[in-house]
């Protein structure tokens, strides 16, 4: 068998996985590593201009394609620069494999120069993480982390790997096989309980599908759509879900949760069975607990509980008591599950006509709206100008804040890996990498960060990284010259007092794209707006949009922060008055 | 979740887990990160050396106890998890306690009294004190300190509860 260095083993193993793609940023402890990848030709290396941007780059190419994102990154500064990247993707389950390189075997724990404790750091943020202490060990380490970050709920996995184990030498063989004794993901429901999620469904007059990231992660957006099609049961999503049902389907209900539709929460509310798959019953999604869902957990209301299907058994009966849990494969259980519905006897048209008929005329009396402007652009208009535009094609990557909200109620989602959010850590600064990863992962896709005005400048230094490879990525710049979202909590429940949210001082975001040699452009007329997206979209390089639009717009409809789902605010509180009641609403105060 | 103090449960956990460095600080963080009680843990290499067991007494809601052996379940390094209480089976727990006690005067005679009753051992003699080992199971521990601290309890050290299933059921790797 053939003796290889450290940093050969390192490529070759990237190459057994199927990697052409990395992003990465050298230095000393990773050297030897950048200085052989010049042997990889087919390995395309992209070097972006922050480990953060790295990380999120990986997380965008991963989320957009279902493949694991590869980020390489030197010791110390360079490893604590990934954690929140690393974090990003633990909460939103994504495949991730980050490697960092660390001082020599023989100085861990001497405080030597460039050393981070990045197993320590990282423990609580990875879905597990390795300290390779001998090139021998290089190889299998390689092959279990991305076993592990692709397999059952994905995550990131993060390498670390000290300089002598990488200029070591040792016999490279790929391990065909991985077995690690404490890790087996199981993927097959139990068909008992398969069956009797299935009678459940039968009997229910009320149902609702309530589906998340899981559907998308596990790729079973087509039985999801045969279950709501044969059983005629209405679909809401979460943020992460969406794109896992099509966004313009007759059963599709909208986004539930804080930001949800109207009809999609009172669904929740009224429903007598919830049907829940790749779902985790997150406070943002439940409001109080105690009034989410309150009939179908209610026998004595004719509640019939909840159906829980996913992947994690700890995702189950965390926050909610679920009725009847199966662990598993969410493709394999629904087409199980289908099975057993199309033997069944059941009227589902007539069964859940009333019903179907009820939720109709609540999103007939309160459909997403909001109020245009001939005098200021609104953010909302650009949406779904954009989506009228690009025909519900375009990749989607947003921000953190209102420009989340309104690409996730706005653009209608077609199908899954569309639409690329930070949604459980809410990381403002994510959409702009992520954008860059998705589009060299989907060549040939259009591809719009809707970005706002403080979070695209959280890794605006990537605009270098566009340049340098020419990345026709699109950014959509919703500028309020606020911290627009903190600025709506405060409007509603601190008085209007806005504090430390106004960013209007502000480079010209124009001549920085312009810096950058790239496209930059500013619209600030509503009349502008369609005319100029027509034209961006056939544009072939990357460009940045400044869309100047109404600073004090808010997103409606909006739950208040651990205020049950009933007390949904559809628009501003029209007095004084009511602003004093709303904030009695908000028991808890949960970040934004 | 939040839950009212009536229905909190204490359980022993058995585990199997790889024996790597490191391990200890994902169960540690585990139960630190997720703010779950942790009464007594105690750690050592199994008959397989690449394997440790682990005993953890640990208390709470019944839907919380569940969330711990899944969490626990769900770590890489953690290969079996068993609640032990949970599972109804009978098993045996011991636990070890080290106590220096005063023994002057009247406390001598008391110590080593009490001692022989807990079926101690006086393992540390000097004029002013003993060192006291006394196993037994939560309840014998207990009563044992009880009895001990009027003679004046300098130090006390405990090993954490080891427990084990009776009969001839074992936990298994696989
Ligand atoms: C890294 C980070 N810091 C702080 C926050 C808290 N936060 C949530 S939304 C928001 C405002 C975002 O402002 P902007 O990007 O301009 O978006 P807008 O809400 O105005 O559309 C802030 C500060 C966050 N989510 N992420
Ligand atoms: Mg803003």
């Amino acid at each position: 068998m053939a003796k290889l260095k450290g940093y050969q083993i390192f490529w070759e193993c990237l190459l057994k996985e199927g990697v052409d793609l990395v992003f990465g940023y050298p230095g000393g402890a990773v050297i030897n590593i950048y200085d052989e990848l010049v042997n990889y030709p087919q390995i395309r290396h992209v070097l972006t201009r922050h480990e953060q941007g790295a990380v999120h780059a990986a997380d965008g190419y991963a989320r957009s394609t279902g493949r694991p994102g590869v980020a390489i990154v030197t010791s110390g500064p360079g490893a604590t620069n990934t954690v929140t990247g690393i974090a990003t993707a633990y909460m939103d389950s994504s495949p991730v494999v980050v490697f960092t390189g660390q001082v020599p075997t023989i100085l861990i724990g001497n405080d030597a120069f460039q050393e981070a404790d990045i197993v320590g750091i990282t423990r609580p943020c990875t879905k597990h993480n390795f300290l390779v202490k001998s090139t021998k060990d290089l190889a299998r380490t390689i092959r279990e982390a991305f076993y592990i970050a692709t397999t059952g709920r994905p995550g990131p996995v993060l390498v670390d790997i000290p300089k002598d184990v990488i200029v070591g030498e040792a016999e490279f063989e790929y391990p065909e096989k991985v077995h690690i004794r404490g890790y087996h993901p199981s993927t097959r429901g139990h068909p008992q309980q398969i069956r009797k999620a299935a009678q459940l469904m039968a009997r229910a007059k009320r149902p609702i599908i309530y589906a998340g990231g899981g559907v998308i992660i596990a790729g079973a957006h087509q039985e999801l759509r045969q279950l709501a099609e044969l059983t005629h049961t209405p679909v809401t999503l979460t943020l992460m879900g969406l794109g896992g049902f099509p966004g313009d389907h007759p059963l599709f209900l909208g986004m539930l949760g804080m930001h949800g539709t109207y009809v999609a929460n009172m669904a929740i509310s009224h429903c007598d069975l919830i049907v829940a798959i790749g779902a985790r019953f997150d406070d943002r999604v439940t409001g109080k607990l105690d009034a989410f869902a309150t009939r179908a957990r209610d026998e004595r209301e004719g509640g019939l509980g909840i159906i829980h299907i996913d992947v994690d058994p700890t995702s189950i009966s965390k926050n909610v008591k679920v009725n009847v849990p199966i662990v598993g494969d969410a493709g394999n259980i629904l087409s199980q599950m289908l099975e057993f519905l199309k033997e069944m006897d059941v009227d589902w048209e007539g069964q859940h006509r009333d019903w179907l008929a009820r939720l109709k005329e609540w999103d007939s009396q309160h459909p997403l709206q909001y109020t245009y402007s001939e005098k200021v652009i609104k953010p909302q208009y650009v949406i779904e100008k954009l989506y009228e535009v690009t025909q519900g094609e375009a990749v989607i990557t947003t921000e953190v804040g209102q420009n989340q909200m309104w690409a996730a109620l706005f653009y209608r989602y077609k199908r899954p890996r569309q639409f690329i959010t930070s949604g459980g850590l809410g990381t403002m600064g994510f959409g702009f990498p992520a954008a860059i990863g998705a589009q060299l992962g989907n060549p040939e896709a259009l591809v719009i960060d809707i970005a706002g005005d403080g979070s695209f400048q959280m890794n605006i230094q990537e605009l270098a990284t566009v340049a340098q490879y020419d990345i026709p990525v699109k950014v959509l710049i919703l500028n309020n010259g606020f911290l627009g979202m903190v600025r709506q909590w405060q409007e509603l429940f601190f008085d209007r007092k806005y504090s430390q949210t106004d960013i209007s001082v502000q480079p010209d975001f124009v001549k920085v794209a312009e810096a950058y040699g790239i496209k930059g452009y500013r619209i600030e007329d509503p009349k502008d707006v369609e005319p100029f997206l027509k034209s961006l979209v056939k544009m072939k390089e990357a460009v940045i949009v400044d869309v100047v639009v109404d600073r004090e717009e808010c997103v409606f409809p909006m739950v208040p922060a651990g205020a049950a789902v009933s007390n949904m605010l559809l628009d501003r509180p029209a007095t004084e008055k009511n602003g004093e009641e709303l904030k009695r609403l908000l028991p808890l105060n949960f970040p934004s | 979740m939040v839950h009212e103090d009536h229905g909190i449960q204490r359980h022993t956990i058995a585990l199997l887990v790889e024996n790597k460095p490191g391990v200890m600080a994902r169960i540690a963080g585990l139960f630190s990160s997720k703010d779950y009680n942790i009464h007594s843990l105690s750690v050592g290499e199994t008959m397989d050396p690449s394997v440790s067991r682990m005993t953890i007494v640990t208390s709470g809601h019944p839907l919380v106890l569940e969330q711990i052996v899944k969490q626990l379940r769900r770590l890489i390094d953690v290969i079996k998890v068993v609640d032990l209480t949970a599972t109804g089976e009978k098993f045996v727990d011991r636990e070890m306690v080290l106590l220096k006690v005063n023994a002057k005067g009247e406390a001598r005679a008391e110590a080593m009294r009490i001692t022989d009753i807990f079926r101690g051992k006086i393992v540390d003699v000097s004029p002013e004190t003993f060192v006291i080992e006394i196993t037994g199971d939560e309840g014998k521990i207990q009563a044992a300190i009880e009895l001990l601290k009027p003679c004046g309890i300098r130090e006390l050290v405990r090993t954490g509860k080891v427990a084990v299933m009776r009969g001839p059921k074992s936990l298994k790797l696989a």
